[in-house]
């Protein structure tokens, strides 16, 4: 509809070095490393579970047993298969879904690129956090259906940015070149047009992976994504919550989604700079 | 500018239509069947029951017949009734509204007022070691699950050392001040119940703090690279060079100038305050509207958490709009399509 003046999340002023962007890979580097091997190994053994529930840090047990004995870290390190490859899901869809509808809707304009662009405004009417919870508890408790909720909320951001950078670059002299050369519209779009607009969209993706960490880590806190016994790093904070007297239960799985929020923040910000010169 | 406004105001209204009836798709296309959630599987399995249920609940009319009804229910402010309480939802929304009110306007403040001293410093001592202080707390604030630092944080103030009192609004020996505004600390205080006051007080700290803490990272960023911004210009040359002592100049020269574009990101923050209120409630058992949207997800009230959809993306709008507004007004400069 109308444009709202753009806002932007000041940078935290991370730019000065790379050491921030190295820490950051090196953060993200464990997690995704985490999350494609730990299910090879030796998962803590499930004796005498019960005889050491409830037992803080430890030599033994690093972060402490929850109360039903297991190993939080050994669950901690687990929870990365679940919420790194979500991440990376719901950013990688959103961002396609979206970048896509935002092209066409740029680019043809017509009746159907006004709806989508409609459609994009009352999405993103709705607070985030409140339209992923009526979207998940509409289809139902589950990581799955969680997922597919953050992309309901995500994709509409793409949408505008690629929108925005496709009505830019179709104005552009090389377009006007390749169409009086007789390309086709959507050799135009997808040959001309789109390979011009993909930074952006690949800054924000970026920035988007914690936020994404973040608030699937929320609904499964609600009790709308993973349920129990899932070693969800949000659904384990919410049994830790329940008693906060053993506080090494949550301790874990939350320092887990910080430090690679964290780390993708440190990523993203250092990304921007260097791709869009527009920053100080 | 006029015209700018004027358009957007204009489209509010098919926004809203457009915010009701995804409302309305979210709410009755629901996987299973609805009335699984109202009914018991004994009622279930007795087909008398499921008739009145439905008529009870509307639910034999037509698609198209409830939403007409909807839209027209919504504009007389009905949100429907919950399954869970059994009230009106716009009823419970009400009666929480305070709780959640006096929590969100505290953490404002602090979030603002804190992000503006921490941000003036900042630049004040700009890369020593208070501006690498500010920066790591700054990105604290965006990074952590408020849901884990809340805990901690009770844990740590509540439990191991005893400063402040656990979750809640309000010590379960105490009674609640008689109602005038509805938040405890302004009628304890207008009741003259002074330990009331200091009681509620402390209980707003934690949840305050740990709420404001996103907000205090974005005012503080930005305040920062205004204030940087701001001090290199003549009129602040021209003010030291007439005498005007470091603080002065920081607070009364650079920091209202620098104002003008942090003033327009309290709408920014307002996002985050929604999440971050929805998050926090829950964690410190706060009885406001964020964990009744909360106990209605978890016990799939779709009515309840319908009606919360809506008035937050009412808010959300309005607050949108505001934004815009004060960010013309505070900056003549920007010119608008």
């Amino acid at each position: 509809m109308i444009a709202s003046p753009r806002l932007r999340i000041p940078t935290f002023g991370l730019s000065g070095g790379t050491l921030p962007v190295a820490l950051g890979l090196l953060v993200i580097a464990f997690w995704v490393i985490a999350a494609a091997t730990v299910q090879f190994w030796p998962l803590d053994p499930p004796l005498d579970m019960v005889a050491r529930r409830l037992q803080p840090p430890s030599a033994e047990h690093w972060l402490g047993t929850d109360a039903l004995g297991r190993d939080v870290l050994s669950r901690t390190l687990h929870g990365a298969r679940f919420s790194i490859p979500i991440a990376v899901l719901v950013v990688v869809a959103a961002a396609l879904i979206g970048s896509l509808l935002g092209a066409l809707s740029g680019f043809f304009g017509g009746i159907l690129g006004a709806a989508v662009m409609r459609l994009v405004d009352v999405t993103l009417a709705f607070p985030p956090i409140l339209l992923a919870m009526a979207v998940a508890a509409s289809l139902g408790p589950g990581l799955e259906n969680a997922a597919i909720a953050m992309v309901v909320v995500w994709w509409p951001l793409y949408a505008r940015l690629m929108r925005a950078q496709v009505l830019e670059v179709r104005e552009r002299e090389h377009v006007e070149a390749a169409v009086a050369a007789g390309a086709g519209p959507f050799r135009t779009l997808f040959v001309h047009v789109l390979p011009l607009c993909w930074t952006p969209v690949m800054v924000n993706a970026t920035m988007d992976f914690g936020q994404v960490v973040l608030l699937a880590a929320s609904l499964s806190f609600i009790g709308l994504g993973a349920t129990p016994p899932t070693p969800e790093w949000g659904a384990m904070i919410s049994d830790g919550a329940r008693s906060f007297y053993h506080w090494w239960i949550a301790f874990g799985p939350g320092l887990a989604i910080f430090v690679v929020v964290l780390g993708f923040n440190f990523v993203g910000d250092g990304l921007r700079d260097l791709l869009d010169p527009r920053t100080d | 500018m006029t015209h700018y406004l004027l358009r957007r105001l204009l489209a509010m209204p098919l926004l809203l239509l457009g915010v009701a009836t995804m409302a309305f798709l979210l709410g009755n296309f629901v996987k299973g069947d609805p009335l699984a959630s109202i009914l018991n599987d004994r009622q279930m399995a007795n087909p008398e029951a499921v008739a009145a249920a439905k008529a009870r609940w509307g639910l034999e009319r037509s698609i198209p017949e409830r939403y007409v009804i909807y839209v027209g229910n919504l504009l007389e402010g009905d949100l429907g009734v919950s399954f869970r309480t059994k009230r009106p939802v716009m009823r419970d929304l009400l009666d929480r509204l305070p709780a959640t009110l006096e929590l969100v306007i505290s953490a404002m403040l602090f979030g603002t007022l804190a992000g503006m001293a921490i941000g003036v410093l900042a630049a004040h001592f700009r890369n020593g070691p208070v501006d690498h202080g500010a920066r790591i707390v700054a990105l604290i604030g965006s990074s952590v699950p408020v849901f884990w630092s809340g805990l901690i944080a009770l844990y740590v103030f509540s439990v191991q050392l005893s400063w402040l009192p656990g979750p809640g609004r309000l010590a379960p020996a105490l009674k609640p001040p008689e109602t005038v505004t509805g938040f405890y600390t302004v009628d304890a205080l207008l009741a003259g119940e002074w330990g009331t006051f200091a009681n509620a007080l402390s209980h707003l700290v934690l949840p305050t703090v740990m709420l404001g803490w996103a907000v205090l990272g974005i005012i503080s960023r930005m305040i920062r690279a205004s204030m940087l911004d701001v001090m290199q210009q003549d009129f602040i040359t021209t003010a030291r060079a007439k005498g005007a002592g470091t603080l002065r100049l920081l607070l009364r020269h650079a920091l209202r100038n620098a104002m003008v574009p942090a003033l327009t990101i309290i709408g920014f923050s307002f996002a985050y305050l929604i999440t971050g209120a929805i998050l926090t409630e829950t964690v410190f058992s706060w009885p406001g509207i964020g964990s009744y949207a909360v106990d209605a997800a978890r016990s799939l009230d779709h009515p309840a958490i319908i009606g919360v959809t809506i008035v937050g993306a009412l808010a959300f709008l309005l607050a949108n709009l505001l934004t815009d507004i004060a960010y013309v007004f505070a900056n003549p400069r920007i010119r608008l399509e």
